[in-house]
């Protein structure tokens, strides 16, 4: 397997049609950064891309035959990227463009089942635009866009020159329902800083989750107000925003803030995709790494995505997971920083989660 | 005596390489193909496009195949071309031996067609999964496909009777038929995986050859002698050795190099292995020298 650094990043791009996808794409190989793109994109659309090397497919996805049903690769990416790799040195880094119907599962997964792929490119972030306007009847009349939205590391919430703060607010608190771990970008015609969506290491074991000091933070009581247990899990309020808040452009902050301690997660009642946050202390690491293996395997199917941080008793480092269906990894990161508050906390997004089963299983494996 | 003939083909990569009868078929990511003879005169055999070409066939009497996504096209000597359109994408393409029948690979199976005869419908052999190359053996009695999952799944034609190959710690990317289809030889594993075809069963409940064992390195190509039982492998490290079948004997034909191999190819006597590996290194090994 080649070094971590020599690997291409990948960056996967979703959204629904029209929510301003290849408008990201031009704004990316447009900018000045010296550095060369491969595209790989399902269909050449009608706004046009402009760069040397892009590549079309169609997406295809491959069932693996293990008898498991969420394991699935894009078929496709395996080709597209294994005949790409043949000739290293022409390209820095690869975008792949999904179309709007896009599952982002199985692309995901093509870069952690796929061998070759996983030797050669490393996935670097799933960056999902959302068009305001219609985020809200795309999320009631499509799979798609609540999964695209739980797969994302970065949401571009795009167009918002069209609708009332108000509603942006409300967008963002469906967003974070969905998902509480993703960083969420106010953008008009996808204009963005593109550090904030290339070289993000959204699945580099060893930089997951070290950009959000406020993981989890200010979110998880969102998720466990349905579950009328009302122990004391830690009401952060002293931090005023999600991870996608951290930003300077938000002058939202306390409207979101004040608005989840009430009504459980959004204005669409119907999400069919939530997310689980769990928080617990130190955890005895031979009970989780048992209890992980096991739950990803019996409810990976539901498992969107799953990200945490984890202290273990008598283990100075920070362990960290994350995973995409009955795909989990984990290493060690970093060792606790001084001051540094030993807890662990874990994120899980997906459909029809049990809560109070995986919460209970969570919490078994205190030390 | 090793000559060198460049020619330019494509614009941007040669995705597909078949080497044919005393010809070179290539196509490219420019979406053309080209068929160079051993003059070097190169011969457009289809005009540019947008996709890459990425399958590749070639038959006896200059029959050609080409994939690009779903759609392959066989095209004849006389110039004539049949277009064939699959449900998914033709992950392998191979020629019966008289080239008159073609077989093409895809998820869940391989179509099998007979691109003369325009009335004819295809043939399936169905089994679940990504298919991604497809072989055929030499007397035509078997249907070989290489699979996502790291295995190889056969079907013997007369009863369309299933046969899986498995146990690869990586996908099978070359496979390779011994003289008078004996045995096939693959990749995927630290040795030349080599299942016997001798009996009426073919590989059916029978152990493979292990031909070339290394610790350290993987086999990525193999290519069988095209009259002896002998086969040369090359390796993840750019080493090549010949083994022969009987005894397992090894004679190191080149020393580790900088990158794998990823293409050998035999002269129609087997004097001599031409060898193309990942970073470009390449070269003939004389074995009469």
């Amino acid at each position: 397997m080649a070094e971590a650094s020599s690997a291409i990043p990948v960056t996967v791009l979703t959204g629904y049609l029209g929510a301003g996808k290849t408008t990201l794409l031009n704004r990316i190989l447009s900018e000045d950064h010296g550095k060369k793109y491969a595209v790989i994109v399902n269909e050449f659309g009608e706004i046009g891309i402009d760069n040397d090397l892009i590549v079309e497919s169609d997406e295809e996805i491959y069932e693996m035959n293990n008898g498991c049903v969420c394991c699935t690769v894009r078929g496709d990416l395996i080709r597209v990227v294994e005949g790409l790799m043949r000739r290293p040195g022409r390209f820095d880094a690869i975008l792949v463009e999904t179309t709007g119907l896009a599952d982002p599962a199985p692309v995901a997964q093509t870069f952690f089942m796929d061998d070759e792929v996983r030797a050669k490119t490393k996935l670097d972030a799933v960056v999902t635009v959302a068009d305001a306007k219609h985020l809200p009847l795309r999320l009631k009349d499509s799979k798609e866009a609540a999964e695209q939205l739980a797969f994302a590391d970065v949401v571009l919430l795009n167009k918002t020159d069209l609708v009332s703060p108000g509603e942006l607010a409300a967008l963002e608190r469906t967003i974070r329902a969905i998902n509480p771990t993703a960083k969420i970008h106010r953008t008009e015609r996808s204009k963005i800083e593109l550090e904030k969506i290339l070289d993000r290491g959204a699945f580099d074991l060893t930089r997951v989750l070290e950009n959000d000091p406020h993981f989890l933070d200010a979110d998880d009581h969102d998720h466990h107000h349905h579950d009328h247990h009302h122990h004391d899990h830690d009401h952060d309020h002293e931090h005023e925003c999600g991870p996608g808040c951290t930003h300077d452009h938000h002058d939202h902050d306390h409207d979101h803030h004040h608005h989840h301690d009430e009504n459980g997660v959004s204005d669409i009642h119907d999400l069919s995709v939530k997310s689980i946050s769990l928080r617990a202390g130190e955890l005895d690491a031979e009970k989780f790494l048992s209890w992980i293996g096991d739950i990803t395997q019996t409810d990976g199917a539901d498992i969107l995505r799953l990200k945490g941080i984890i202290a273990f008793a008598n283990d100075n480092d920070r362990y960290v997971v994350q995973g995409v269906h009955m795909i989990v990894e984990g290493d060690h990161q970093r060792a606790w920083r001084d001051g540094e508050k030993r807890e662990s906390r874990l994120v899980f997004i997906g459909r029809n989660l049990d809560t109070d089963r995986i919460k209970a299983g969570f919490e078994a494996c205190a030390a | 005596m090793v000559g060198r003939l460049p020619a330019t083909l494509h614009d941007g990569m040669t995705v597909a390489v078949k080497a044919g009868p005393h010809t070179l078929i290539t196509g490219g990511e420019d979406g053309r193909v080209m068929r160079l003879d051993a003059s070097g005169n190169a011969t457009e055999l289809k005009q540019k496009g947008n996709r890459w070409i990425t399958q590749l066939a070639a038959g006896p009497k200059g029959v050609v195949a080409w994939g690009t996504g779903r759609d392959v096209t066989v095209r004849f000597e006389d110039g004539t071309t049949r277009d064939l359109k699959h449900e998914r994408t033709v992950e392998g393409l191979a020629f019966f031996p008289k080239g008159i029948r073609l077989a093409c690979a895809h998820y869940d199976g391989v179509t099998l067609h007979f691109p003369t005869e325009v009335k004819s419908s295809p043939q399936r052999l169905d089994w679940k999964g990504a298919h991604l190359g497809v072989t055929v053996s030499p007397d035509a009695a078997y249907v070989v496909t290489a699979m996502q999952e790291n295995a190889l799944h056969g079907w013997r034609l007369s009863d369309k009777r299933d046969m899986r190959m498995s146990g690869y710690p990586a996908k099978t990317k070359s496979m390779s038929w011994s003289a008078k289809g004996k045995y096939l030889a693959t990749s995927g594993a630290p040795a030349a995986i080599v299942w016997p075809f001798l009996a009426k069963d073919g590989p059916m409940g029978k152990a493979p050859l292990e031909l070339g064992t290394r610790g350290d390195a993987m086999v990525t190509e193999v290519a069988c002698h095209p009259e002896q039982d002998v086969v040369a492998i090359g390796f993840s490290d750019g080493l090549i050795f010949l083994v022969r079948f009987s005894d397992a004997r090894e004679v190191l034909l080149r020393r580790p190099g900088a990158a794998a191999i990823t293409s050998l190819g035999w002269d129609t006597h087997g004097a001599r292995l031409a060898f193309g590996s990942e970073n470009g290194d390449c070269g003939v090994i004389d074995l009469r020298a």
